[in-house]
């Protein structure tokens, strides 16, 4: 499909917690499906990672309609996690995504400490999966997500639960609706996680006022989308002072210069969530600018940009 | 056709709030099934930020403006003025840049072939059915039911009778055709026949209505939906419904965008759907 021709030129290559990938961008859980939706409008093996939509021990069903709507240069969602569960996964999704040439990250979340570690086990056994995410932080399930997200013993048991289950390099993703991230990111480190992304939806909510109504069922979702990227730069780099493992950025992210902010500021790695939608080839188009950018920098390899940031 | 620039041809308004634009579409004859949608991007910049859905309403080709030149392929979409991003789009202009995706979802199944043909449009639903009428005027009786508040929203049904297709128009103020619900006229005609295949596209009360009807009748029903969704692909999951036997511990749900637009009746949990009416700016 797609040439590669001139990467010789520019390594874009980067490392994670031994997770070694082509380039440092990969897509927002939840904003790609399990990989193959996008088959068709960009080549999946161009890019670093693919990380699928979240798995629950359990098929969920998820929220009622409406689940989304576009706000300012943004979008809520509440879409509620659904989705196919985690057997359904190894059986019907892993079987496309083992025949790229791209490493899988499997996200996943609990609702219960007990799930938690469940699920790792079963990932723990898919010797294709080259990393998990664990999902501490969805705004919008009452159960699990946020409720370890938010507290630091909490997300520090989660983590621990996993991380007694699983051998792979394990990514823990954060909530921004806490007062302090770091907080969290440091408990998070101290219980074994390999790497942070950071981060996932803030909490907001709209409302249709000739109805009088919420503008989604659920009342509040997940805001996601360019509005959010400034708060999530500034979250990236509060966490990269304040914990020694990697951090993957992701916030807003839908062209080179948005990833490059967040690889500046000191992200190993970028996150691509809803652009996605916007454009199915969105992440194509960012690595394509981050190579061209490297090459009018006179930057060789990609890896010096991160944590270039002068202040 | 797939994810491709391209350029406007017309956007004229067709009555009060109803535009319907034409977009140059290299491979549109060929690529576009009725039933299908694309997603429409307004303008590229973050304003607005999503993709919007619509129905494709037919493919063509047109002279080119340059003598020699051979003809331009195109599609055409209808859509109402009802939001922010809709209001965006009848300010564009021939010659203007957008974008697209598509042909997207799956669109309707043709039927029995020779047997009565009814397609029920309420409003702007209208879209999707103009191109399984020229699918299905060849070998069927097609009729069009064609139903709307006031006159204002009866669009294009004269095209439908250039094909060949008999129309039947009511509206609920008695403006144009006969006065009361477009769901009346189909009780009516599959009460003197029901040997017949319904296609559907409109507001869900009418497509409940409908469904009704025909399920009492033991009527085939295809219908299309509209849904709000973001991706058009299948990855958000905003645009999901209740598939028969859905349940909160094993969930079916289906995507408009993918394993839609167009369901068989038989697919949906029709008690269970979720009334998102008043939300969706475009037709699908």
């Amino acid at each position: 499909m797609m040439s590669q021709q001139s990467t010789a030129k520019v390594s874009l290559a980067v490392e994670i917690a031994g997770l070694r990938m082509k380039n440092p961008v990969m897509p927002a859980s939840g904003t790609f499906g399990y990989g193959e939706e996008f088959a068709p409008y960009l080549d999946l093996n161009r890019l670093g990672a693919i990380v699928t939509k979240g798995l629950s021990l359990r098929p969920k069903a998820g929220n009622p309609t409406p689940r989304i709507c576009e706000t300012v240069s943004g979008m809520l969602n509440a879409i509620g996690l659904q989705n196919v569960g985690v057997d359904a996964f190894i059986e019907h999704k892993m079987p496309f995504l083992r025949e790229i040439n791209t490493p899988v990250i499997a996200n996943f979340f609990g609702n219960t400490l007990e799930e938690y570690g469940e699920v790792a086990r079963r990932l723990n056994d898919i010797p294709e999966l080259a990393a998990v995410e664990l999902n501490i932080s969805c705004p919008n399930v009452k159960q699990g997500g946020i409720v370890f997200g938010t507290d630091p013993q909490a997300a520090h048991q989660a983590v621990d639960v996993v991380r007694k289950n699983l051998d792979k390099p394990l990514i823990v993703k954060l909530t921004p609706n806490v007062t302090d991230i770091t907080v969290i990111a440091r408990a998070v480190a101290d219980a074994g996680a390999d790497a942070v992304s950071c981060i996932n939806t803030l909490t907001g909510m709209s409302i249709d006022v000739r109805r009088r109504k919420p503008r989604i069922a659920n009342r509040t979702g997940g805001l996601s989308g360019p509005a959010i990227r400034p708060i999530a730069v500034r979250m990236v780099h509060q966490v990269v002072q304040a914990v020694d493992i990697p951090v993957i950025g992701v916030g807003g992210i839908s062209s080179a210069e948005d990833a490059l902010e967040f690889l500046i500021a000191g992200a190993q790695a970028v996150q691509v969530g809803t652009a996605n939608f916007v454009d199915p080839d969105a992440m194509q188009q960012v690595i394509d600018g981050l190579e061209r950018f490297c090459i009018e920098e006179r930057i060789a390899d990609i890896r010096e940009l991160i944590g270039s940031l002068e202040v | 056709m797939s994810n491709f620039k391209t350029r406007i041809l017309a956007n004229q308004e067709i009555s009060p709030g109803y535009w319907r634009m034409r977009i140059q579409a290299p491979g549109a004859v060929a690529d576009c099934r009725a039933g299908q949608f694309l997603m429409f991007r307004v303008q590229l910049s973050l304003l607005p930020l999503l993709r919007r859905p619509f129905g494709i309403f037919r493919t063509g080709f047109q002279p080119s403006d340059v003598d020699g030149l051979p003809p331009v392929e195109y599609l055409e979409i209808l859509y109402k003025v009802v939001g922010q991003g809709t209001a965006m789009m009848s300010e564009l202009h021939h010659g203007d840049r957008v974008e697209i995706l598509g042909p997207l979802g799956r669109g309707f199944d043709g039927g029995e072939p020779g047997r009565r043909k009814i397609l029920v449009g309420g409003g702007i639903g209208l879209v999707p059915l103009y191109m399984l009428a020229e699918q299905l005027v060849g070998g069927n009786e097609v009729r069009l039911l064609m139903g709307g508040r006031t006159r204002d929203d009866i669009i294009v049904v004269t095209e439908f009778e250039r094909l060949g297709v008999q129309t039947y128009v009511s509206t609920e103020d008695g403006s144009l055709g006969d006065r009361g619900l477009v769901t009346a006229v189909l009780q009516q005609q599959l009460d003197t026949d029901p040997d017949a295949d319904v296609f559907a596209c409109g507001p869900l009360p009418m497509l409940e209505a409908v469904h009704d009807i025909c399920r009492q009748r033991q009527v085939p029903l295809q219908v299309s939906l509209e849904a709000l969704m973001a991706c058009g692909v299948g990855a958000c999951l905003g645009c999901v419904v209740k598939g028969v036997g859905h349940s909160e511990t094993s969930p079916r749900f289906l995507c408009t965008c993918k394993e839609g637009p167009v369901f068989r009746a038989e697919q949906l949990a029709w008690d269970r759907l979720d009334r998102t009416e008043g939300t969706c700016e475009g037709c699908k």
